[in-house]
Parts: C-alpha cells; sequence; structure tokens
C-alpha cells in the first residue's frame, strides 16, 4: 500500500509541476515504484517536462469516464524499468470533467500498486485543486521567497488544515542566494516562522533547471548537479531520512548552521 | 371580600424618583386590575407638571414583549408617568446565554491564515499568529499571544472602548468599533513587541505600550466572571 502525496502550491509559476517530476525521479532513481499524476485538466505540462508528451495515448480524464482501463492510460518512462510511470491530463476538457470522489477511487487504485503516488497539482484554489488533494494523504507546498507566493501558500496551508491529510511540509523553491544575503529576499528563517510548518527542503534557482525541462529530462537525473542534489534529499526526507539541509553558499558556516538549526527542531 | 384584598401594587418614593413594585405571586390579569385601581386613586390633577420617570420592579415575574408594552401604556395613560425601567430579577435563557457569549472570553490556538475569519461574540483570547490576509473579529477586545499580522476588529457591535493586544503588533489594518486604522505606508523599523491599541478621545486609533492599559482601561480586570 503506497501513500499519495499532493505537491501544490496556490500560486502559478513557483514550481510544482518541476518540483512533482524531479521529487518523483528522485524516488524512482532512490528504487521506489512511483506513478505521477498530472491533474492539471486542460493546461497539462508534466508530460512535457518529463519528455513523456509523445507517448500519450489515453489520460486522466478517459480513465474517470470509463473510456480505457486504469493501466492502458499510465505512461511508463523507460529510463526508470519499471519504476516510473505517468498518467497524464487531458488536454481538451477541463478541471469540471473530473470530480473529487472519482480521484480519490483512482489513487486508491494506484495505491495498491506503486509505493509512492505524486499528485501535480494545479494553480488556485478551485475545482481543480479540490480534485488534487481529494486523494492525498499528505501535503507538500512549493513557495517562493516572495511575499505573494507566501501569502498564496499561507492560504493553501490554511485549506490543507480543513482536509483529512497530514500537516503539510515546505518546499523552499527558486531561492537566489545572492539577493537572500543582501536581504532583498525574504529569508528561508522568516518564511518557515511565517507559515509555520515544516520544511522538507530548499531549492536554489538555477538556470540547468529551465534547460533541463526543456529537454524533457528532470534535473534530478543528472547527479552532478547540486539542484539535483536538492531533490534527492527532498525525495530521502520523504522516505523517513534524517538529512541537513544544503548550504546555498560557499561559506557552510553561516547559512549552513543557520537552517539547520531550524531544520533540528522538527 | 373586596376589603381583604390583597395589594399586588406599591407604589413608594424615594430620592432617585417612584418606583412602583409588582407583586410576582398573583397572576398578570390580577395585577393589571390591581394597577389600574392604584394608579386612578387619588388623581390630583395637574396639568403643567412634566412626566415624572418611574422605576416598575417586578421582582420573579417574566413579562413577555406584550405584557411589558400593556404595562408601560397603563402607567403612561394613568398619570404624568413614564416608564424609565423596568427591572426583573429574571431573564429569558436566550438572553442569559447572550449575554454568556458577550462576556466570555473564547481561547483558541491556532495559526489564523490567509483568507480565513474568526469571529467570536466575547473576547477573543489567540494563542497563535494572524497571518497577513486573515481577519479576527470579537465583540468584546482581542488578546493575541503572537503576532499581529492581519485584520483585528474588536467591539464588532460598536464598542469603542474594546482593546486590541498583541506580542508583535504588526496589523495591515486594525478596527475598534467603527473607527478603522490602517499600518503605515513606511516599513516600521522597531519591533512592535507587547503592544496595545485602543479608541483615544480624539476618536482615533493609538498605539501603545500594553502597560498603559492598567490606567486608560481599568474595568479589564475581572475577576468575578463580568457579568
Amino acid at each position: 500500500m503506497g501513500e499519495a502525496i499532493v505537491i501544490t502550491s496556490g500560486k502559478g509559476g513557483v514550481g510544482k509541476t518541476t518540483t512533482s517530476a524531479n521529487v518523483g525521479t528522485s524516488l524512482a532513481v532512490l528504487g521506489k515504484r512511483v506513478c505521477l499524476i498530472d491533474t492539471d485538466i486542460g493546461l497539462r505540462n508534466l508530460d512535457v517536462v518529463m519528455g513523456l508528451e509523445n507517448r500519450i495515448i489515453y489520460d486522466l480524464v478517459d480513465v474517470v469516464q470509463g473510456r480505457c482501463k486504469l493501466k492502458q492510460a499510465l505512461v511508463k518512462d523507460k529510463r526508470f524499468d519499471d519504476h516510473l510511470y505517468l498518467l497524464p491530463a487531458a488536454q481538451t476538457s477541463d478541471k469540471t470533467a473530473v470530480e473529487p470522489s472519482q480521484m480519490k477511487n483512482l489513487v486508491e487504485e494506484l495505491k495498491q500498486d506503486f509505493d509512492y503516488i505524486i499528485i501535480d497539482c494545479p494553480a488556485g484554489i478551485e475545482q481543480g485543486f479540490q480534485n488534487a488533494i481529494a486523494g492525498a494523504d499528505k501535503a507538500i507546498v512549493v513557495t517562493t521567497p516572495e511575499t505573494s507566493a507566501v501569502r498564496d501558500a499561507d492560504r493553501i496551508i490554511g485549506l490543507l488544515e480543513k482536509e483529512d491529510i497530514e500537516p503539510p511540509r515546505l518546499i523552499v523553491n527558486r531561492i537566489r542566494n545572492h539577493m537572500m544575503k543582501s536581504g532583498e529576499m525574504l529569508d528561508i528563517d522568516e518564511i518557515v516562522t511565517h507559515l509555520s510548518i515544516d520544511l522538507i527542503g530548499i531549492v536554489s534557482d538555477d538556470d540547468e533547471v529551465i534547460k533541463a525541462s526543456n529537454n524533457g529530462e528532470p534535473i534530478a537525473l543528472n547527479s552532478s548537479s547540486k539542484t539535483a542534489i536538492a531533490y534527492r534529499n527532498i525525495a530521502r526526507r520523504i522516505l523517513g531520512e534524517s538529512i541537513p539541509l544544503q548550504s546555498l553558499d560557499n561559506d557552510p558556516k553561516g547559512m549552513f548552521s543557520k537552517i539547520k538549526k531550524f531544520f533540528g527542531v522538527r | 371580600m373586596k376589603g381583604q384584598k390583597q395589594q399586588y401594587v406599591t407604589i413608594k418614593g424615594t430620592k432617585d424618583g417612584l418606583t412602583l413594585h409588582l407583586d410576582d405571586s398573583c397572576s398578570f390579569k390580577e395585577l393589571i386590575e390591581d394597577l389600574e385601581i392604584k394608579l386612578s386613586l387619588n388623581q390630583k390633577r395637574n396639568e403643567d407638571v412634566p412626566f415624572v420617570p418611574v422605576k416598575v420592579k417586578i421582582g420573579n415575574r417574566f413579562l413577555s414583549h406584550d405584557q411589558e408594552e400593556e404595562i408601560r401604556s397603563i402607567i403612561r395613560n394613568k398619570k404624568h408617568l413614564v416608564v424609565d425601567l423596568i427591572d426583573s430579577n429574571v431573564i429569558t435563557k436566550q438572553e442569559a446565554e447572550e449575554m454568556r457569549k458577550k462576556h466570555e472570553i473564547v481561547s483558541v490556538a491556532k495559526v489564523i491564515r490567509s483568507g480565513q475569519v474568526l469571529k467570536v461574540e466575547g473576547d477573543l483570547m489567540l494563542v497563535g499568529d494572524v497571518n497577513p490576509g486573515a481577519t479576527v473579529i470579537a465583540g468584546g477586545n482581542i488578546f493575541i499571544l503572537g503576532t499581529l499580522r492581519g485584520i483585528a476588529h474588536a467591539g464588532f457591535n460598536g464598542r469603542r472602548d474594546a482593546i486590541i493586544t498583541a506580542s508583535v503588533m504588526k496589523p495591515t489594518q486594525l478596527r475598534i468599533g467603527d473607527i478603522m486604522n490602517r499600518a503605515p505606508d513606511a516599513v516600521q523599523t522597531d519591533n512592535n513587541l507587547m503592544e496595545c491599541a485602543y479608541v483615544d478621545d480624539n476618536e482615533t486609533i493609538v498605539v501603545d505600550r500594553l502597560q498603559q492599559l492598567t490606567h486608560l482601561r481599568p474595568n479589564l480586570t475581572r475577576l468575578e466572571g463580568g457579568i
């Protein structure tokens, strides 16, 4: 019996899809059987980031409406030898094509076969969001060090607290080290106290991530990249290992120990 | 029979004015009859005398709204009297419940997040933060053990004597009664620890040190539940 984790943020463009792709990839690299679900019906792009666009035959809406079997719609990622599958969203319908109860049943069915179900949530708090969280056991909230993203993350956490889901955990994405150091960006400490939830990882802003998504190869596959390590660390923390946060700069003393401090609190 | 009739209505004069004591053991009908008789006795017509306010004490009797009106109109019609106040020892459960709600301190331990609204009838004691975009509303005072970054509205029924306190006071807006105040646009550098907000004599909201409240709102000290 696997567990379902929804990756959400409220605000668009903070990196939900990239995070879903990379966390999913990292879990697969670590030997888990993972299924990614794109719930952004009408605006799908997890398939593009994963480089699986041209293999889609059936989609989420086809499964829910009974036009095909669940197994038929799953797109296998050949790079991972039966470890990673994607259930793509439909591009032609919209969010109302699926009901939360149907999503719940679908996720329950997938949990029989997979260790982890990673659900990529659309932006917003409307039906797409309700669908995405319907079947989830856990939630990860992605934010960037911007006030607007933190505000939306706060709203989302409030909504998640009302659901029957474990307390969400936080990823601070797209950190620009030099701006955070100069105080032009919210620092991680500030974000975590503000949102008062546990931090599960931090990811720096990295040009390589954009390059990798364009090529359809999640950055987590490139084990020499620092960002890949950040994602793999997140995956290992999901598995329950306790790993200190990565240092953001070349001065391991200052920031490292600072971040480690509140990671130690959890 | 008539001579032995019990006195259901007694009129007493005090230095504050007249008080009518209405017996609470007889039926309402008997009471009304007696009231009519008492007030029509010793008519001393004195047209120029202004209206005299009277207090009506009805003991342990409960009057419905219609009954209360009836008594008021009888008293008003008979003499130069105006009912100032009807004082009863009993209230309905509903009234009691409302009173309790108005006076109780509701304690809540959680973070109020963006988009959430927490509303209570009485005083609010919040253990946790109020994040930007969140609102807390109370009929009475608001005490926040945490950071206030959102909107706080104390005394929403119009009580201007209500106050707002916070361990860290960085609100987007403060409202007390019908008065509103927003945060200055310039970034505040001081740390705003242990502060309170109240309405001053100029009808504006002032933020000050918490310790000032002892002098400003002495009735915040309520050792007996406040009722």
